[in-house]
């Protein structure tokens, strides 16, 4: 495996271990074997005992891997001990209640935030499509979704328009960036985001302003874009019935990981309980009637659309 | 014909007028406008430092220009007061400052009028060659930073998770930004510097489709104004640069009002 080479985020302020470009034995393939034995330690997490910062190593496979993440502002607790892996081939969702930290850590993840400790790891061959949450882009600037789509990027034409059709804009390719409704301009951000060939996508809240069946659209893209180019989709998401029927690994997110795992484990998670309230358990309980397929512990597809309820081994 | 310090002040404002229109569309789309007129009027301390120790006042006033638009960057990182504030107590206090300099300076000669105002008919061969010279590096520089400036105008998180190194491009845009308002300065004066840079952009908006259209037309509103403010100027016995800054607010307000009609149509 040569993709194990590591680049220091770039964010400053995150502290330097040493590079790991070992061999990895061959046990780590990409695909969904990572949230079961590999990541038991989440999968059963209370919130409270959680890791010592650095007593994990970094995951060499994951496109990104952080490890014992701290942040506040202001004196005020942001993010605590958060330790975080996606990888190729799975749809990671955050979720967690206003004020959690779900887009500080996208932020984080990204680079685009100092921390105060831990750091936080991308792998050297990590392209990452960014869709994020405010898009609000200011009239004054003149500029076509074409103009936008083509911006500091060598794409063709074509590709623009094959990705706008993908993304479920392509009508709004010659129209003004800033005469856009949030809706279209997020599905024009996310045609951008797939220009950029990445191998990663991060979304933040993109189903807002989004109507009920664009969402239920956007997720099968999402999941299209799993299984045909093996992407890993990052998702932050509030709407817990999309969210547990369409996600690889849930991450509970309240200032740190209460709880994390496949839907179903973390659906029945006490802390998931308390955090969403009954409501959620009752949203869990709607979505083995709505969905349409899962995967199981190696990716492969499970039962088609019956609602069968099956669960991950 | 024309008088040579006449053609001189047509061939300095148009070059400026020039140089300024793509920066202008900058610091319009990234709402800066009023960061450079804060680092604007900080210069009259250059002026007044400049010749208090006798040296080149350009030189003073680049000086004092770069040092307040740092200043006003790591300001940028406290989140205790809002920005907009912060740019009040600098503009004010700065202003307050080089006033007060001036009147200290010993034998009282400076002309605060000139330096506030401009004058665009003392301008020199020299200055001139200053300004194209400069101006010409000024506008490789630009287009060099143009697709980074435009993506970070467009969405700055966004442009820095995809890779743009904004504190590089955001610091050498604020390097050129300074570079030309002490060039302004020369022609307008510090408390209209500014405007030279953003009131053609906003008469440019209504007219443009892309954003290398609008700096164009943001050119074209400039030379026009030039010319026009130079006549202005001559027929009315006004100074330069105030006619200038006047003929381009007329022409920002006729375009914006065709624009707020044409919405409403």
């Amino acid at each position: 495996m040569n993709d194990v080479d590591r680049r220091e985020a770039q964010a400053s302020g995150v502290s330097l271990r040493a590079p790991h470009s070992h061999e990895h034995g061959g046990h780590h393939h990409h695909g969904h074997e990572h949230h079961g034995h590999d990541h038991g330690e989440h999968d059963c997490c209370c919130g409270h005992e959680h890791a010592v910062p650095g007593r994990l190593p970094f995951d060499e496979t994951a496109l990104i891997s952080a490890r014992g993440l701290e942040l506040s502002f202001g004196g005020k607790p942001v993010l605590g001990d958060v330790d975080f892996d996606i990888h190729e081939g799975e749809i990671v969702t955050l979720i967690g209640p206003n004020g959690a930290g779900k887009s500080t850590l996208v932020r984080v993840l990204l680079g685009l935030v100092k921390l105060d400790g831990g750091s936080v790891r991308r792998r050297r061959d990590a392209r990452i499509g960014y869709v994020p949450q405010r898009l609000d882009i200011d009239p004054t600037i003149p500029m076509t979704v074409q103009r936008f789509l083509s911006l500091g990027e060598r794409v063709s034409n074509e590709d623009i328009a094959a990705r706008l059709q993908e993304a479920g804009a392509g009508h709004v390719l010659d129209r003004q960036i800033s005469k856009l409704s949030g809706g279209e301009l997020q599905r024009v951000v996310l045609a951008r985001a797939l220009l950029r060939s990445p191998n990663l996508l991060v979304l933040d809240e993109p189903v807002r302003g989004v109507d009920y069946t664009g969402e239920a659209e956007l997720y099968n893209l999402f999941a299209r874009l799993r299984d045909t180019r093996g992407l890993g989709v990052l998702l932050v998401s509030h709407d817990l019935h999309v969210v547990m029927a369409s996600s690889d690994r849930v991450i509970c997110l309240n200032q740190h990981v209460c709880c994390s795992g496949v839907p179903e484990t973390v659906a029945q998670h006490p802390e998931y309980t308390r955090l969403f309230g009954a409501e959620a358990a009752r949203a869990f309980g709607l979505y083995h009637h709505q969905h349409d397929h899962r995967h199981g512990p190696a990716g492969e597809p499970l039962g088609e659309g019956q609602g069968t309820g099956a669960t991950h081994a | 014909m024309l008088e040579p310090f006449l053609l001189r002040a047509i061939a300095a404002a148009i070059g400026l007028a020039v140089v300024a229109a793509p920066l202008g569309c900058i610091v319009v789309w990234n709402r800066l406008a009023y960061f450079g007129e804060t680092v604007a009027q900080a210069s009259l301390i250059g002026v007044v430092l400049a010749l208090a120790l006798q040296m080149n006042v350009t030189f003073g006033v680049l000086l004092v220009t770069a040092a307040v638009a740092g200043l006003l960057i790591l300001l940028q990182r406290q989140k205790v007061v809002p920005m907009d504030s912060v740019l009040g107590l600098t503009h004010h206090g700065a202003l307050a400052l080089g006033v007060i300099g001036a009147a200290q300076l010993k034998g009282g000669q400076v002309d605060l009028m000139g330096y506030l105002f401009g004058d665009v008919f003392a301008i020199t061969d020299m200055d001139i060659a200053w300004i194209y010279g400069g101006g010409a590096v000024v506008l490789v520089a630009v287009a060099y930073l143009w697709q980074p400036l435009l993506r970070m105008a467009v969405h700055d998180e966004l442009a820095r998770a995809e890779g743009v190194s904004a504190t590089w491009v955001r610091g050498l845009f604020t390097v050129l930004l300074a570079l030309t308002i002490a060039v302004a300065i020369k022609i307008v004066g510090i408390l209209l510097a500014i405007a030279f840079l953003i009131v053609p952009v906003v008469a440019a908006r209504p007219l443009a489709s892309t954003p290398e259209r609008m700096a164009i037309f943001t050119a074209l509103v400039g030379i026009v104004s030039v010319l026009a403010g130079m006549a202005l100027s001559v027929w009315l016995d006004a100074p330069g640069g105030p006619a200038i800054v006047l003929v381009m607010a007329i022409a920002a307000g006729f375009s914006l009002t065709a624009a707020s009609f044409r919405n409403a149509a």
